[in-house]
């Protein structure tokens, strides 16, 4: 998950990571209200999690309240690259002298962590690791050992940071580190640190992005889910415990495995462009050892979705037995009843899958299909999308 | 031959008591695998009887697996364990020196598998896993979750992310069978690559034929095609899922993930197309692929 930056800060706040005050405001009076509190010069900044918001015209300076109030209700609403915006943050505004990067990451292919680390920052990393690779330094991070003071300082010394601030910006990255290691991110950025005029190190904009695997330690970290931006269908299929994406096709799946159902995705769009260019509509892994009831809520879901057409149900039974997966669609077609108005085709293949095809034959329900073969049964699904289109 | 496992491997159970260890051990065992114990520190000195197809199957429980491996000369572990106590089941046993641990749990916090890997790599252990279904040399032994039913030995070899898509692979091909099928796991850090299975059945006499199953997310893919280039000489058939995946969102597995422009499907089969590989626009393609590969046909 990733966080926003006003939660960001307030969890750099929370492990010692120097922040200015920023106060989170949902309408233009909310904003107001922050300035006055805050005094002074304050930063009206667009909350979304997407980069680019500065450009985008989701960053102003407001001198007042009056300004803040006004620049909150042009930000608030706006749309940044399909992300709209909900919430500002006003931030209290800092003189800066100098801007700095820093953030700490998990390195797939090493199978470790990495700093990366650069005295030259504000603008995107991408970007100066492209034009500029040897002003930003990597260094990599042993994931037991973490980011002790030695590592701190090595990090400093590789980004070549002056001597007179040395100690100060290996206490920040220290900070940071038990960010990263205490709350479980797979990553947390700061671009840009700066050094303001007063001399204070500060982290200015934050980027954290947790571990899902590691909720069950963090009970604290739910309520950092925003589930009022959540697609209702993803929270609905969240709220039964099965794995879902919405997507913009006309064609609904369901499978087990996400392999194989990002897989029967990709064969779905591939058949479909025969048929007018159907596309998948959503991603539904009903995991390993489904039930019948796990089948029949997917089922649900699916089927409440406006835009799905037909529904291609694409299980290989390993676990997984597909006399369940047909007990499900036989039980989810009875209790929808006449509701039920979309095609369904099924593929089953693997464990019980003799077993499985019978129960479905012997049901005989008119919007179901078998079709053997993955490929032939995307094909079915698509053409049967196209002419309900 | 073989990679990784065969009908010699001892096999012991860590979380063999739990629901799902006792299950897939049935499996394990219906399927001809070595199982020597299982090892739970509240049950040691008992015995667990299963019911192995009609006949009954008794293993003993030990207390830790350095006693299992004292009492029963074990070489692989499997760990069905809830995520919350993976960590300390696998150091567990990369202290007792066990050469393989093969790890099925899903849901395992990443730091924990970094740190995990990170001790295991210092001393000498083979990790495959976690979020996998372990892996099959079949006729010989099976290690996982994988149904053993569905395919036969023979001369492919096989390396996937994904559980399920092995699964496929393993049925589309069951008549040209496989020396060993690996299910490296779904999480953006896994104790077994691409790389290694591929170094090990270029290796593998036996093995004539490689299918290597990608998916997006990360840059192991790459990384393997890069490899393949250099090092492998026998015919590599790959296959990539999630090209219709949009950015920023998990699908299914912690690891499959686009993130911006990077770790894209179409990436990596270019990257897997450069290095000679071909890439199968579907499983089944790329089961008949193999299929023309190994006999013309």
């Amino acid at each position: 998950m990733d966080l926003y930056e006003y939660q960001a800060r307030d969890m750099f706040e929370k492990h010692g990571v120097p922040v200015l005050p920023g106060i989170v405001a949902e309408t233009p009076a909310e904003a107001r209200a922050a300035a006055e509190q805050l005094g002074g010069v304050v930063v009206v900044k667009a909350q979304v999690k997407v980069g680019g918001r500065g450009k985008a015209g989701g960053v102003k300076v407001a001198k007042t309240p009056d300004e803040a109030e006004a620049h909150a209700a042009a930000i608030l609403g706006m749309d940044i690259k399909g992300h709209t915006v909900h919430r500002v943050m006003i931030a209290a505004g800092a003189s800066i002298a100098e801007e700095f990067y820093f953030s700490v990451l998990l390195d797939r292919a090493e199978r470790r962590y990495l700093a990366m680390c650069s005295v030259e920052g504000g603008m995107e990393i991408e970007q100066l690791a492209v034009e500029r690779p040897d002003a930003l330094a990597r260094v990599a991070v042993d994931p037991i050992v973490g980011i002790d003071e030695a590592k701190a300082y090595e990090i400093v010394d590789a980004a070549r940071f002056p001597a007179q601030l040395r100690d100060q910006v290996a206490g920040v990255i220290q900070k940071l580190w038990t960010v990263y290691a205490e709350e479980d991110a797979t990553l947390v950025e700061v671009n840009p640190l700066v050094r303001t005029e007063d001399g204070s190190i500060v982290a200015l904009d934050g980027k954290v992005t947790l571990d899902a695997n590691a909720d069950f330690r963090h009970p604290d970290h739910e309520a950092l889910e925003d589930k009022a931006a959540a697609d209702p269908l993803e929270a609905k299929a969240k709220g039964l415990g099965l794995n879902y994406v919405k997507l913009d096709g006309s064609v609904g799946i369901i499978g087990n495995g996400a392999g194989l159902v990002m897989s029967t995705l990709d064969v779905v769009a591939y058949a479909g462009e025969s048929f007018g260019g159907q596309k998948p509509a959503n991603f539904l892994d009903i995991g390993g050892g489904a039930s019948a009831a796990v089948m029949a809520n997917g089922l649900d879901v699916i089927l409440n979705d406006p835009q799905v057409k037909s529904v291609f149900v694409n299980v290989f039974g390993g676990i997984t037995s597909c006399i369940e997966v047909a007990n499900g669609i036989v039980g989810a077609l009875a209790t929808l009843g006449d509701e039920a108005s979309k095609p369904l085709v099924v593929r089953l293949d693997g464990n019980a899958v003799e077993e499985g095809r019978a129960i479905l034959a012997a049901a005989d329900h008119p919007l179901v299909t078998i079709v053997e073969t993955m490929d032939g049964a995307a094909a079915k699904a698509a053409e049967l999308a196209a002419a309900a289109a | 031959m073989a990679i990784f496992l065969t009908a010699q491997s001892k096999v012991i159970v860590q979380g063999m008591t739990g629901s799902e260890g006792m299950k897939h051990t049935t499996r394990m065992l219906a399927s001809g695998t070595q199982i020597v114990g299982g090892v739970n520190p509240r049950k040691a000195g008992t015995e667990v009887a299963f019911d192995v197809d009609g006949a009954e199957r008794i293993v003993p429980v030990y207390g830790t697996v350095a006693e299992a491996i004292e009492a029963t000369g074990a070489d692989v572990s499997v760990v069905f364990v809830p995520p919350a106590f993976t960590k300390d089941a696998v150091i567990e046993a990369v202290d007792a020196g066990m050469p393989l641990v093969v790890i099925i749990t899903e849901g395992v916090p990443v730091d924990d598998t970094a740190q995990f890997f990170t001790y295991a790599q210092s001393k000498g252990t083979r990790l495959i896993g976690p979020n996998c279904p372990g892996l099959i040399t079949p006729g010989q032994s099976n290690v996982g979750i994988t149904p053993a039913s569905i395919t036969g030995p023979g001369r492919i070899g096989l390396v996937s992310k994904s559980g399920t898509l092995t699964y496929q692979m393993l049925f589309e091909l069951r008549d040209l069978g496989f020396t060993t099928a690996v299910g490296i796991g779904g999480d953006p850090i896994v104790g077994t690559t691409h790389i290694d299975c591929l170094e090990a059945f270029e290796n593998d006499p036996d093995t004539e034929a490689i299918v290597m199953i990608g998916e997006i997310g990360g840059d192991a893919e790459e990384r393997a095609a890069a490899y393949i280039k250099e090092h492998v000489t026998k015919p590599v058939v790959g296959y990539v899922a999630g090209f219709e995946a949009p950015e920023g969102k998990t699908m299914g597995h912690a690891g499959a993930i686009v993130s911006g422009s990077a770790g894209t499907a179409q990436a990596k089969k270019e990257a897997l197309e450069a290095a000679g590989v071909r890439v199968g626009k579907t499983p089944s393609e790329t089961a008949r692929l193999m299929r023309e590969i190994l006999t013309g046909a």
